[in-house]
């Protein structure tokens, strides 16, 4: 079984990825998860400085999510380059830097600070948090204009060199999410993360007040997977040749297997880790069985299935004779290597 | 630390259910004040947040079980307390800071909250094994809420127990009868563990009369945690550190067990202005370690 898998540039042994900020700062996960055998470590969205977060209550569940309104917690620039890089690298994860920021200076500013570091070899690429409120825009999200996505893409891939691949994390929460994939793409990103959370609102049964002190939160889990699996799908339509880590309630091969079909190059766990933080492994394990099941002899062969006929082969594939290969064609697959 | 728990029992204890899984991996490594992260609902549940529950006690049996106390208050809870005998439950622990001991033998108040006293007799036997003298203060607003007012009777130099309405041992509150305890019982250190409202209280009494004081969050932690193992961050609340500074400490991770009067009490729910990371912090607070 041929588990590599590759976001432009960027070679991943597996397809399986932590999702941004359901891994902690690695220490947490690594209890559980050797991060050395994750496709890559996505790590919580570093912003340029120490925040505290909202005040709890933070998270709330939902009928098979979590609602979460963190508000950014974290060290800041300074103390993820100080402590938590360090300590990845160290682990031979291959680190994926989440980047957020308030304004588009501010991510270009945490971009040029990683870059500029004495660890920016060991990042394995950047992830850009387009879902973080623009403060100069009263708190709309940048994910929500193709315009200041486009704007936040740009600062970030000025600031990082050309073979670092950068990625944006975009939200459902917009009219059409293929627009915003557009400009992100004209922008220069490298792939597409897909998706972030979307907002809800929780309701206390007994003060009939919303249960977050952020009052909407973001919806995370298998309650979204249908709405993940719809923005891969439509994204990889408009766009095929662009990678795509798809993500959203993955907690089963299976899962990973129908986002691989919807155009994922690989795929996140997220809302997953904090339920079962040793989860990846058995993901994977069972992607690679739901692969073989179905005669699929790499990853990249299933990406992007469900775009094709019914009943349709991957050229590679051979059903008569199975002992015996056929060479290769043409690849027909955008995204394989 | 993850491993599949088979559930032993479970009974009916006063107003709660007490649970004993087999889970030797997690009895081999068990200190007082620790607690157990459970997934509950079952494979395909629906409830992705995990559980959290002090731990009551450990045994050798079975090559090692664990025993804890809870009320089944919602979905999930209810779920754990309808498990049967030979039933798998996913668990992770042990958990969190432990109770710190004291070096030399001490006097020791064990005051505890309504089913949060649970954690507390563990502890109790750690300490006799130190040669320190045991008081237990068991509270709760009715009788039928006291959570281990014989055991506490049997092993404890002494034992108190105070209800709101009375309608078991002394009427009142802890805060009003707290200080007749510490002056009798000559407490050299006071632990507790149960509602978030006592712990502050027991906090600030300890405080007025310059005792250490170590208290679990345990209820806190029950009633923001989603993961139990410090990934999610939703359980945090504001302690002063060794520093003087502020920050957003996790119970589950930093805590349980805290020392009373570096936790900002009146400040729970809230981010200080002053607290690191937050909106007037000490710009020299985000450098430091």
């Amino acid at each position: 079984m041929e588990l590599r898998t590759k976001i432009g540039a960027l070679e991943l042994p597996n397809p399986v990825v932590s999702a941004a900020g359901c891994g902690g700062s690695g220490r947490e996960l690594a209890q559980f998860t050797d991060l050395a055998r994750l496709g890559a470590f996505v790590t919580s969205s570093v912003m340029l400085q120490a925040r505290a977060g909202r005040p709890t209550p933070r998270v709330a569940e939902t009928p098979s999510g979590l609602l979460t309104a963190m508000g950014l917690p974290g060290p800041g620039i300074e103390g993820f380059l100080g402590r938590d890089l360090p300590w990845l690298a160290e682990k031979e994860a291959r680190v994926v830097v989440s980047v957020g920021g308030n304004s588009v200076s501010e991510f270009g500013e945490v971009a040029k600070r990683l870059v500029d570091s004495p660890l920016a070899a060991t990042v394995a690429g950047v992830e850009i948090n387009v879902a973080c409120p623009n403060v100069e825009d009263r708190g709309r999200m940048f994910a929500a204009s193709p315009s200041a996505a486009s704007e936040v893409v740009r600062a970030v891939r000025g600031a990082v060199p050309r073979d670092v691949p950068v990625l944006a994390k975009l939200s459902p929460d917009v009219t059409d999410i293929a627009t915003i994939a557009l400009a992100c793409a004209d922008a220069g990103v490298t792939g597409l993360s897909l998706i972030n959370t979307m907002a809800g609102l929780a309701i206390d049964p007994g003060t009939l007040r919303p249960v977050l002190t952020g009052i909407s939160g973001g919806l995370s889990g298998p309650a979204l997977r249908p709405v993940a699996l719809r923005c891969v799908y439509q994204v990889h339509s408009a766009l095929p040749g662009l990678p795509i880590i798809g993500g959203g309630g993955v907690a089963t091969g299976r899962d990973a297997l129908e986002f691989l079909a919807a155009g994922a190059s690989a795929v996140s766990v997220g809302t997953t880790l904090l339920h079962d933080p040793s989860a990846p492994a058995r993901i994977l394990k069972e992607l690679e069985e739901a692969l073989t099941a179905r005669g699929l002899g790499r990853v990249a062969d299933a990406v992007g299935l469900a775009h094709k006929p019914a009943g349709y082969v991957p050229p590679q594939v051979v059903r008569s004779e199975p002992e015996e290969r056929i060479p290769e064609p043409s690849d027909q697959q955008e995204s394989a290597p | 630390m993850q491993s599949p728990g088979t559930v032993l029992t479970v009974r009916q204890v006063a107003a709660y259910h007490a649970m004993t899984l087999v889970a030797p991996a997690v009895a081999e490594r068990f200190r007082p004040g620790q607690f157990l992260a459970i997934a509950v609902g079952g494979e395909h549940t629906s409830l992705l947040a995990r559980r959290c529950f002090p731990i009551y006690e450990v045994k050798s049996d079975y090559g090692g079980t664990v025993e804890l106390v809870f009320e089944a208050t919602d979905p999930g809870t209810n779920w754990l307390a309808s498990r049967r005998s030979r039933d798998a439950v996913d668990v992770i622990g042990p958990l969190g800071r432990p109770f710190p001991l004291p070096r030399d033998p001490a006097s020791c108040l064990l005051v505890g909250g309504a089913q949060g006293a649970s954690g507390l007799f563990s502890l109790a036997d750690a300490l006799r094994r130190r040669d320190c003298q045991t008081h237990f203060v068991l509270a709760a607003p009715h009788g039928a809420q006291i959570f281990g007012a014989r055991s506490a009777q049997r092993i404890g130099d002494s034992a108190t127990v105070i209800t709101r309405d009375g309608s078991l041992g002394t009427a009142g509150s802890v805060p009003d009868l707290l200080p007749r305890i510490i002056d009798e019982s000559r407490a050299d250190v006071i632990y507790a563990a149960g509602p978030t409202a006592l712990m502050s209280a027991v906090s600030s009494v300890a405080a007025a009369h310059g005792i250490p004081c170590q208290v679990s969050v345990a209820e806190l932690l029950a009633s923001t945690s989603a993961c139990g193992i410090g990934t999610c961050q939703s359980c945090v609340l504001p302690v002063i550190g060794d520093d003087g500074i502020t920050r957003m400490a996790r119970a589950c991770t930093e805590g349980p067990v805290l020392r009373g009067e570096r936790v900002r009490w009146s400040d729970l729910g809230t981010i200080p202005l002053d607290a690191m990371g937050g909106p007037r912090a000490p710009s020299s607070a985000i450098t430091a370690p």
